[in-house]
C-alpha cells in the first residue's frame, strides 16, 4: 500500500504499523514524534497502530530554533 | 590596613515559571549556529536553563547517525521550550505544540508564537489568542510571544498564559527595545513573568530590558550571529545580571541639569 510520509509517497506492506514504518526509515530509538492524518500517535501505540492506504504521516524531531 | 567586612548583597528571588524555579533569567534559542558543537558551547556560556527548539520534519533517507539536537541539549540538563516558529495560523501552532509534547514525553511547557507576515514576523495577535485558549484548555503551559500592547498582554495573562513575552523589536532584527514605555506598562500590570522575546542585538539591549523590570529575556540571533557567539553568550549572561541588579537597586532620578558630586564647602580657591 502507499502512504504519504513527510510529504513524499512511500510503499509499505499492507497492515504495516507505525513501528514498522519507523523501522523501515531506520529511525528506531530516535527522539521523534508521529502524527497520522493530523492526530498524534503516542509512542506507546506505535506497535499496534495500523496504517491505511493514503494515510498522511508526519515524522518530526527537534531542531535549532529561537 | 584593616580588613573591610565583605559586603552582603541582598538575595534576589529566582525566576519562577509555571511552578518551576530558575536561577538564570536568560533564555536562549538554538537556531542559526554554525554547528551543534557551537550551539552547545554558547548555551553553556550563557548559563541559560531554558532553551528553545523548533519542531520540523525529520529528514528521511539521509544520514541516520546525524547528531540529534536533544542529544547535545538534553532534556535532563535543560528545560526544553519547543516553539511554534513558522506557524501563521492557530491551527498549525496547536498542532506543533501537540507534536512537541509527544516528542518530549509529555512535557507541556511551550512557546507559542503565531506570526502575521514574513517581512516583520510580527505576531498575529488574533490567531495567538485563539491558539492560547485552545492550548491552555488542553493542559499546556503557554509562554506567549506577543505584541507590546499592554491590554493584550493582560488579556493573555487573564486567559492563563504562564509568561508574557512581548517583542522588543522584530525577530532577528537586533534593533533593541523600541518601546520601553509599553514594556514597562506590561511589567507593571503583570502578575506572571514578563520576558522580552526578540529584538535584542547586543548586551546593553538585554540590560535595558532587565532595568525596565522584565523578569527575563529570550534571545537567539544576538548570540548566534555575533562574531564570537560563545563570548557574546557570556556577555549576555553578565548583561542580564547587571540589568537585574540595577533594577533591584533602583536607579537615581533623571534631572535636567547638573548636580555636583563634590561638595562646594571647603574649597580654598
Amino acid at each position: 500500500m502507499q502512504v504519504e510520509v513527510n510529504g513524499d509517497a512511500m510503499e509499505l506492506p499492507d497492515g504495516a504499523t507505525v513501528e514498522v514504518l519507523i523501522e523501515s526509515l531506520a529511525l528506531t530509538g530516535k527522539r521523534l514524534a508521529v502524527e497520522v492524518n493530523e492526530d498524534i500517535v503516542p509512542r506507546s501505540r506505535h506497535p499496534e497502530f495500523t496504517l491505511n492506504p493514503g494515510d498522511r504521516v508526519e515524522v518530526v524531531h527537534a531542531i535549532g530554533g529561537g | 590596613m584593616t580588613d573591610t567586612p565583605e559586603v552582603q548583597l541582598p538575595e534576589d528571588k529566582p525566576l519562577e515559571i509555571a511552578g518551576r524555579v530558575y536561577q538564570s533569567r536568560l533564555l536562549v534559542g538554538t537556531g542559526k549556529y554554525r554547528d551543534m558543537m557551537e550551539t552547545g558551547h554558547a548555551i553553556e556560556a550563557s548559563g541559560a536553563e531554558i532553551v528553545t527548539v523548533a519542531v520540523r520534519r525529520t529528514n528521511l533517507g539521509q544520514n541516520p547517525d546525524e547528531p540529534n539536537l536533544l542529544d547535545v541539549i538534553s532534556p535532563e540538563s535543560y528545560t526544553i521550550l519547543p516553539n511554534t516558529a513558522g506557524c501563521y495560523t492557530a491551527k498549525d501552532a496547536v498542532r506543533t505544540c501537540k507534536l512537541a509534547r509527544e516528542l518530549l514525553d509529555g512535557h507541556d511547557l511551550v512557546k507559542l508564537e503565531v506570526l502575521g507576515e514574513e517581512k516583520t514576523l510580527y505576531p498575529n495577535m488574533t490567531e495567538t489568542l485563539v491558539a492560547a485558549e485552545e492550548l491552555i484548555k488542553d493542559g499546556f503551559k503557554v509562554m506567549v510571544y506577543c505584541s507590546d500592547d499592554p491590554l493584550l498582554a493582560k488579556r493573555l495573562e487573564d486567559m492563563g498564559c504562564v509568561a508574557i513575552m512581548p517583542l522588543g523589536a522584530p525577530i532577528g532584527s537586533g534593533l533593541g527595545i523600541q518601546n520601553r514605555y509599553n514594556i514597562k506598562l506590561i511589567v507593571e500590570n503583570a502578575s506572571v513573568p514578563v520576558l522580552v522575546d526578540a529584538g535584542v542585538g547586543t548586551a546593553s539591549d538585554a540590560t535595558i530590558a532587565m532595568e525596565l523590570g522584565c523578569d527575563g529575556v529570550l534571545m537567539n540571533t544576538a548570540i548566534a550571529q555575533a562574531k564570537d557567539p560563545i563570548k557574546m553568550a557570556h556577555a549576555m549572561r553578565l548583561a542580564i545580571e547587571a540589568g537585574r541588579e540595577a533594577y533591584l537597586a533602583g536607579r537615581m532620578p533623571k534631572k535636567m541639569y547638573a548636580s555636583a558630586s563634590s561638595p562646594i564647602d571647603g574649597t580654598f580657591f
